[in-house]
């Protein structure tokens, strides 16, 4: 979990959390370019409609704005994969990388929340993953929804490092 | 940058039929998401806009409570602008009339 050191905001990672975090961002990275499905709920998340009421306004200006929102989504991911250590260890970021890796962490959670349902305030991740446990603890939904769980602590602990 | 201010909700709600529609303003809202983290969102309105510690978390909270708010208002085209710096940082956030 990253703390504050200084002008810096330091995490040390695991060789399974890399590898973890490693993972995950180069599935929003495949999601963004060579798998781009604007029909994926995942996309209609990372790209929602600018007007709610109105599908063809939206249309008009996801054309020119699309393109744009879409690089710098892919420079963030790439940018938090690069700073990543792929065996584990120490990451310290400064303030213009600490924010980068909040908005590619974002994506990675969009992307596993809309996966796995929680599209809901009331959606309890601690519950989802007990069900879940006690379901089939070898199963693929309690490694997303740990995965998804851990993102989010990291994400926390950033965003505190962040703000001080 | 000089920081948009925010007018109240209660001033922006004109009457619709006493204003031409082109000259009613437009909004930038942010809608309520169960995966955007209550600190992340505070930390990317203040970043975005300027605003205040208290501010954003009054705004965040809005948006966490009653599902959404408003969180600039004008043109039509700075809105577009607001609304797609915030889609960036991963807000759901869309142009409205007020």
């Amino acid at each position: 979990m990253f703390v504050r050191n200084g002008t810096v905001c330091v995490a040390r990672f695991g060789p399974a959390e890399a590898a973890v975090l490693n993972e995950v961002m180069l599935e929003v990275i495949t999601l963004l370019s060579e798998g781009f499905d604007r029909t994926d709920p995942v996309i209609t998340r990372l790209f929602p409609d600018m007007y709610r009421n109105d599908a063809s306004a939206s249309e008009e200006l996801r054309r020119y704005l699309e393109d744009d929102l879409r690089s710098a989504k892919l420079e963030q991911a790439a940018l938090l994969l690069d700073v990543l250590p792929v065996e584990g260890g120490e990451v310290a970021l400064d303030e213009e990388q600490a924010e980068a890796w909040l908005r590619a962490l974002t994506d990675v959670r969009l992307t596993l929340g809309s996966r796995l349902g929680i599209d809901d305030d009331d959606v309890d991740v601690e519950e989802e993953l007990d069900e879940a446990i006690l379901k089939d603890p070898t199963s693929a939904r309690v490694g997303q929804l740990s995965v998804y769980q851990y993102l989010t602590y990291l994400q926390e602990s950033l965003v505190g490092a962040l703000m001080g | 940058m000089a920081a948009p201010q925010v007018v109240p909700i209660e001033e922006t709600r004109l009457e619709a039929d006493e204003v031409p529609e082109t000259d009613r303003p437009w909004v930038t809202v942010v809608w309520n998401d169960p995966v955007n983290l209550m600190s992340y969102v505070t930390w990317v309105l203040q970043k975005l806009f300027g605003f205040s510690k208290e501010k954003a978390e009054r705004l965040m909270l809005d948006v966490h409570h009653k599902g959404k708010a408003i969180v600039s208002s004008g043109p039509r085209e700075k809105m577009e602008y607001d609304a797609s710096r915030l889609q960036a940082y991963g807000l759901w956030a869309t142009v409205d009339k007020s």
